[in-house]
């Protein structure tokens, strides 16, 4: 067994991990970063499609290229990465923290060190989180499951494909699978709306003629030792209407039906998990109750931009930091989700400071106005030509909005779209 | 059609007026008559996919060594045009690449006389 000490270790060595382990390297600290996989860079290694980039580089990049953009400056800086380690376990006596990782070329590795930033990302959701009903034939896969098979290893999961949800991903993989060559016959979306965006919709679908079956949900999966086909059925004013089902033939089923932060480590170090977000509930300073064990990245909430992701690890990793030079916040408010909005994060914010918060709204709506109230005092009210679900809304309250405060002992900042 | 330069997408109509110009309606932003315009004469898109990456398999090491990977992703430095994508497709798929390779290196120059070139998007040690 080794041992090692830093000041701060991160977990993940994505988007988000070295974005965090970067700003806290600038900040003179010693900083470990450690990843399972054989390299840095994370998921976006297998996001080969362009889209990546526009805010934080101001161009259009693939993924891998975002990724090594950021990675450059990895090697440049005194980061020490861990890559091809298991993070095990996450124990915390006081201020003192030890990650216990397992890799195949070090054996087992105790890191010590007083800040810890969870940076794992999420994990893909499955045929067992929606229950499908049907045979357990070899052919289902998740897309994004699909997406490092076809983009990375060079393999073909299949040839006649149907995709469950129409989230980005699953729009994705659609043009994907139709570009390498497969037949994509149908994406079938259980809500009356696609989950994705409009460009992906036309990019991804329309230009490949692949049907969109609307409030259809699957009820079926066939085949006995590969998948021959699915059942879908209609749903009409909320049931289902089992007189109108179809089967489509197929042998590849790829499900697109969401993403679940990645919260095994969390929850075994005893971290509290927002039920809103799914990801671990955080103060001003993106800390969870541990004290100096901060999250960004998917880890703390479904992202849908990798820019986002790195602009907020940057900053997680900013008041990771401060936290090591001493500091705590000052005159925190707890945030109120109020009407229309889905989740705020973080779940408080600091009065005495600049906030950047990211939301996400519960309907589809043109010409919406946000509402930021400071004890049921409207302090400030936003414009917003449209909202929608799969769009993140981000919001900046400056100290100065946030007036003098409250004078209650328990502000509350209430957060809604009208 | 419905404009995709962003995301409120906007329900976008065109006709075509006596002179035989081109009128756009239902655009909240002059992108968007520019992208009805185009997607209607000439629609186009940005390219990505993988090529084969030739690798030496070191199966005598065992476990442990980092396996690479068998693709090597590019894309198109610009907008490609619609109809000739699965020309491009099958350029790309033919060609196999020997590693280790730089991000940025030009994969193809002036595809299919279009003028676009295909560049490497991953390094690969």
């Amino acid at each position: 067994m080794r041992e090692f000490s830093f000041d701060a270790v991160v977990v993940g060595g994505g988007a988000a991990g070295m974005a965090a382990a970067l700003a806290l390297d600038s900040r003179g600290r010693t900083v470990a970063l450690v990843d399972r996989e054989a390299g840095l860079g994370g998921i976006l290694l297998q996001c080969i499609h362009n889209g990546f980039g526009l805010i934080e580089f101001d161009e259009e990049l693939s993924g891998p290229e975002f990724a090594e953009r950021i990675e450059e400056g990895v090697r440049k800086s005194r980061i020490e990465a861990f890559c091809a380690a298991t993070v095990i376990d996450l124990e915390a006596a006081g201020e003192e923290k030890t990650l216990v990782c397992v890799s195949s070329s070090l054996g087992i590795l105790r890191l010590k060190c007083r800040v810890v930033v969870l940076a794992m990302g999420c994990r893909e959701r499955n045929r067992g989180n929606i229950r499908i009903p049907g045979t357990r034939p070899a052919g289902v896969f998740t897309a994004g499951l699909a997406q490092r098979l076809v983009n990375i290893e060079g393999y073909l999961p299949g040839r006649d494909i149907v995709i469950i949800g129409s989230g980005d991903i699953g729009l994705i993989m659609a043009r994907r699978m139709s570009w390498v060559g497969c037949e994509v016959h149908a994406v079938v979306e259980i809500l009356p709306y696609p989950s994705g965006l409009t460009r992906n919709i036309v990019q991804c679908l329309h230009d490949f003629d692949i049907p969109l079956y609307l409030s259809h949900l699957t009820t079926r999966i066939y085949g006995r030792d590969r998948v021959e086909g699915v059942e879908v059925t209609p749903l009409e004013n909320g049931a289902l209407v089992p007189a109108k089902a179809f089967e489509i033939p197929c042998d590849t089923v790829l499900l697109s039906v969401g993403l679940v932060p990645e919260n095994e480590l969390s929850k075994k170090a005893g971290i509290d998990i927002n039920p809103a977000t799914n990801g671990p509930a955080v103060d001003s300073t993106m800390m969870t109750n541990l004290g100096g064990v901060f999250a960004c990245g998917n880890v703390l909430h479904v992202h849908d931009l990798v820019d986002f992701v790195v602009e907020e690890s940057r900053r997680a990793g900013g008041y990771a930091a401060d936290w090591l030079d001493g500091q705590r916040p000052k005159a925190e408010a707890r945030v109120k989700i109020g009407a229309n909005v889905r989740y705020v994060s973080p779940g408080r914010v600091d009065l005495a400071r600049e906030n950047k918060i990211y939301l996400r709204s519960l309907v589809v709506k043109n010409d919406a106005t946000l509402e930021v109230r400071l004890d049921k005092a409207l302090v400030r009210s936003i414009r917003k030509n449209h909202v929608q679900p799969s769009e993140m809304i981000s919001l900046e309250l400056k100290p100065g909005e946030l007036g003098a405060g409250s004078s209650r002992a328990e502000p509350v900042v209430e957060i809604s779209i009208r | 059609m419905t404009c995709i330069t962003c995301p409120i997408g906007c329900s976008l109509s065109i006709e075509r007026e006596d002179g035989g110009s081109l009128v756009v309606t239902g655009n909240r932003c002059p992108r968007g008559a520019a992208y009805a315009r185009e997607e209607l004469l000439s629609p186009k898109r940005t390219v990505t996919a993988t090529v084969r990456a030739r690798t030496v398999v070191k199966a005598a090491e065992g476990g442990g060594g980092a396996e690479l990977p068998r693709r090597v992703p590019c894309r198109t430095l610009s907008a490609f045009p619609r109809e000739r994508v699965g020309e491009l497709l099958s350029l790309l798929y033919g060609i196999e690449l020997e590693l280790p390779v730089e991000r940025g290196k030009i994969l193809v120059k002036d595809a299919l006389g279009t003028g676009i070139d295909v560049i490497v998007t991953r390094s690969i040690a």
